[in-house]
């Protein structure tokens, strides 16, 4: 029952499994609804005669435990047993399995639970109210007299029992209810449980299949040699030493740059050291990262455009003392463990394509249009995802594998090295944010400002209109949650053309660093300590205050620490959920930074699967902290300057701190989950230097020099 | 022609002899559980045991192996139950998965090394993998847990 969506996909497709895996060419699926024995009243679950339940889980299992938790919230509340349902990967077909949030079938934005969660519920209760139905007409008593109990329609006053697979073919005969009666939370009997997650077996024994790992007959392998600046052009190419190298089969020319193709990724990469490419380099081979911080700074004595604005800002400030600050974060790659890679089958009527995507619906469309094929023609197997961090939601390599395929006419996975990943990214954007505030006689801010200078992701993408103001960019400084009573957001929008991304938790990333730590230097300021002088300014915040409360009584703030360490506090609203923590952080003379603890809070609403919560925030505390230490990517002549892990660093096992997730379980609508762990933890990290050593951390990442102490 | 073991069994493969192990077994022999991450032996996602020691196969030529015993995730153990796939399991440490044959397989020679690992033996013995998931807290758990029922706790 654990065995994973894509070998079910193949077992389905009906051809051989194992070490020799091989995946075949996949017919849609047609007229499901229609199949005889099999009652199916939507498209997220199905039973069949046998009394096998199968949950269709539209959302890309790319490590947040997708696969475990929509079987949980369809089975918990059609009353199913979990350890026997069968769980499979959708397809792309927006039509039916779109996010009814978004209403795209793409997945980013922490979106798995809670923008699902109730929708998947009335589909499983109304499910569960049809089987109830049948049972009643068959034994002609009311319905409100049964009940439902791990698959099977009980009547309670005469002890008679009907399994889910009696009933399939009287329950589809019936009108599906669309407003069935939801359990109430005391009813749950698997949601807000801890329950295992159903891939482990097949990712503790190399049996998963990726993206990376597939095969398809006949398949040739593909690697994309590529413009070393973004946005160049091939100009022309020499590739007559790669077709010397035995196993190269073609040399092609695709959007992304030239793509050899060969009978093996080895020799692929061979073929690619021996081409001559003359590229084009167009106009961001004069972008440097000096260049891109002198055109920030100058644009940040610009006023920008204002995202917010209370009171009077500049009064309040020509009243008092003023308080500046500037914040600096640079590039950032997602650095998914899974380069890069998808596998395409384009043919004359169809074409077929196995990707591990956070996108299905954005693939499906993309290599419609490049084929030229209606989008129900092309067949999309979203495989496991080895990390997507939003990378995924990109459609540059599914472009590589389809135009390939269709160049060559075979069946082509390509495969990016390490180098391409980190080379040819869509970055997390370096921002500069200039701060000023004013505090009252209290000490407490009466004014406030914060000009927000960088690119905004969703305007290059076309997504939100030029001129406006990007909505990713701001987000958690515009609604920053202190109550001050002259605040004034301002955004610049100074964007070099460098390839922009949602980089897990994308504007909090930075803004929450940002704001939580420029809260601080007030509290600083006005001698009061960091936690009470956030509570004193979060009354109109509950939610935050509650989970700053939690984190900080669980870290036993204000107890004393030695000599050389400190805490810190942050908390952040983001993607629907409210995130706290304390830090407590060692700094040697020599200015090595060590993080000894985190405790992270969470207010999510509702902890679905407890355990995948409490994994989420222990990975983006990691995902935060690598940044931290870290994380940077500069450009020098419109090229990346970072390659690989040695010089784009990753935290190691050495380095992990003991993380303590706490979750506070409010009631309240769903929050997501992925992302919300990140942004605090970089502000609870720096304050906490601060308070170890006195010096402010207003660059990221850390520059352990700027911490020596002489 | 070049022969070597892979989890019990003789093999032969035509392949340039520099050809990476990594891909010779991801592509020639069709065991893919051993993943690609960095190619210069900084990640160890490739991580595989040859004559019981682990090795970054992204950076050993399949010469080099000739005549030796290679272990893969596929063979570690027959039915997935080594001590560290079992805690692995117990603890719930997989988030993506990805780099989890890696860190298996040095789990497992760590483990072979020394019946109790301190932590500071895991850091040693663990730093070379790398998780961007963040399972790091989970993986020594699990470690610690593999160890005990290794000894026959349980």
């Amino acid at each position: 029952m654990t065995t994973l969506v894509s070998r079910r996909e193949i077992l389905k497709s009906g051809l051989a499994v194992g070490a020799g895996l091989t995946l075949g060419f996949t017919l849609p699926r047609r007229g499901r609804a229609q199949t005889p024995g099999v009652f199916m009243p939507n498209q997220w679950l199905r039973i069949d005669r046998d009394g096998v339940v199968t949950i269709t889980n539209s959302v890309p299992e790319m490590g947040q435990g997708s696969l475990t938790t929509t079987p949980m919230i369809i089975a918990d509340e059609l009353d199913a047993t979990l350890d026997s349902v069968k769980v499979e990967q959708a397809p792309a077909n927006p039509a039916l399995y779109k996010n009814p949030v978004t209403g795209s079938q793409s997945y980013g934005g922490s979106r798995g639970v809670r923008d699902h969660l109730e929708m998947w519920r009335k589909a499983a209760a109304s499910a569960r109210e049809m089987l109830k139905q049948a049972a009643a007409n068959e034994w002609g008593v009311p319905v409100e007299s049964v009940e439902t109990e791990d698959g099977v329609v009980i009547h309670r006053p005469t002890g008679r029992r009907l399994a889910y697979g009696q009933l399939v073919d009287k329950a589809q005969a019936l009108a599906v209810p669309q407003n069935p009666k939801l359990k109430t939370p005391d009813q749950f009997k698997y949601i807000g449980k801890a329950v295992k997650r159903r891939d482990t077996p097949d990712k503790v024994t190399g049996r998963g299949i990726y993206g990376i790992d597939v095969q398809v007959p006949g398949m040739l392998v593909g690697s994309v040699e590529r413009c070393p600046v973004f946005g160049g052009k091939v100009q022309s190419f020499d590739a007559t030493a790669t077709k010397a190298i035995k196993g190269v089969k073609d040399v092609v020319q695709v959007s992304n740059g030239v793509a050899v193709v060969a009978d093996n990724f080895w020799t692929a990469l061979q073929g690619r050291r021996a081409l001559k490419v003359t590229w084009d380099e167009g106009p961001i081979a004069q972008v440097s990262s000096a260049g891109i911080t002198r055109e920030y700074e100058a644009a940040a004595k610009q006023p920008g455009q204002v995202a917010r604005n209370d009171g009077d800002v500049d009064k309040a400030l020509a009243s008092g003392k003023v308080y500046e600050a500037v914040y600096q974060v640079p590039y950032l790659e997602h650095a998914c463990m899974e380069p890069m890679n998808a596998t395409a089958q384009v043919s004359r009527d169809s074409c077929v394509i196995w990707a591990p995507t956070q996108n299905p619906g954005g693939t499906q469309a993309t290599a419609a249009r490049i084929t030229g094929l209606p989008p129900e023609k092309v067949i999309v197997n979203t495989t496991l995802l080895g990390g997507g961090f939003g990378r995924r939601g990109e459609i540059d390599f599914i472009v590589d594998a389809v135009e390939t395929s269709k160049a060559v006419g075979a069946p082509v996975k390509v495969v990016w090295t390490r180098e391409d990943d980190i080379t040819h990214g869509f970055y997390r954007p370096a921002t500069y944010n200039v701060f000023r505030a004013a505090l009252d006689t209290n000490g407490m801010p009466s004014a406030w400002s914060t000009r927000v200078v960088g690119p905004g992701i969703l305007i290059q993408k076309g997504r939100a209109q030029a001129g406006t103001i990007d909505p990713a960019a701001v987000e958690a400084v515009r609604n920053m949650p202190y109550d001050i009573p002259n605040l004034r957001i301002e955004w610049n929008n100074k964007d070099l053309g460098i390839p922009l991304g949602f980089w897990r938790s994308v504007g909090p990333s930075q803004n929450g660093f940002i704001i939580e730590s420029f809260i601080d230097e007030l509290a600083h300021a006005a001698g009061k300590d960091p936690f009470e002088y956030r509570k004193a300014l979060l009354g109109k915040s509950p939610r935050h205050k509650a989970i700053l409360e939690l984190v900080a009584k669980r870290a036993n703030w204000g107890a004393a620490m030695p000599a050389g360490q400190g805490r810190g506090i942050a908390v952040v609203f983001s993607y629907g959920s409210y995130a706290a923590t304390v830090a407590e952080v060692s700094v040697a003379p020599d200015g090595a930074v060590k993080v000894n603890k985190l405790v992270c809070g969470i207010d999510a609403g509702i902890a679905v699967n407890p355990d995948a919560v409490r994994a989420q925030m222990e990975g983006g505390a990691v995902y935060a902290l690598t940044a931290a230490y870290y994380g940077q990517i500069t450009i020098d002549r419109g090229r990346v300057q970072q390659s690989n892990f040695h010089d784009y660093q990753m935290l190691r096992i050495n380095e992990m701190p003991v993380v303590d997730v706490q979750i506070l379980d409010s009631g309240e609508a769903p929050g997501g989950l992925g992302e919300p762990g990140v942004p605090t933890v970089a502000p609870a990290v720096t304050n906490a230097i601060f308070a170890a050593t006195g010096r402010r951390i207003r660059k990221l990442p850390i520059d352990r020099n700027e911490l020596k102490r002489a | 022609m070049i022969s070597f073991t892979v989890n019990g069994k003789q093999r032969q493969v035509d392949v340039p002899p520099e050809m990476p192990l990594l891909w010779v077994l991801r592509e020639s022999l069709n065991l893919t559980g051993t993943k690609y991450g960095c190619g210069i032996a900084v990640c160890g996602a490739c991580t595989v045991h040859v004559d019981g020691t682990a090795v970054r196969s992204c950076v050993t030529p399949v010469s080099a192996v000739a005549g030796r015993r290679v272990t893969t995730i596929e063979g570690l153990s027959a039915r997935g139950d080594h001590p560290v796939q079992r805690a692995w399991t117990e603890v719930d440490v997989p988030q993506c998965g990805y780099c989890q044959s890696g860190q298996i397989m040095s789990a497992a020679a760590l483990l072979a090394r020394k019946a109790a690992p301190t932590d500071a033996d895991i850091d040693d013995g663990m730093s070379g993998n790398i998780c961007r998931c963040g399972t790091y807290q989970r993986i020594r758990a699990a470690i610690h847990r593999a160890a005990a029922l290794k000894k026959g706790g349980a």
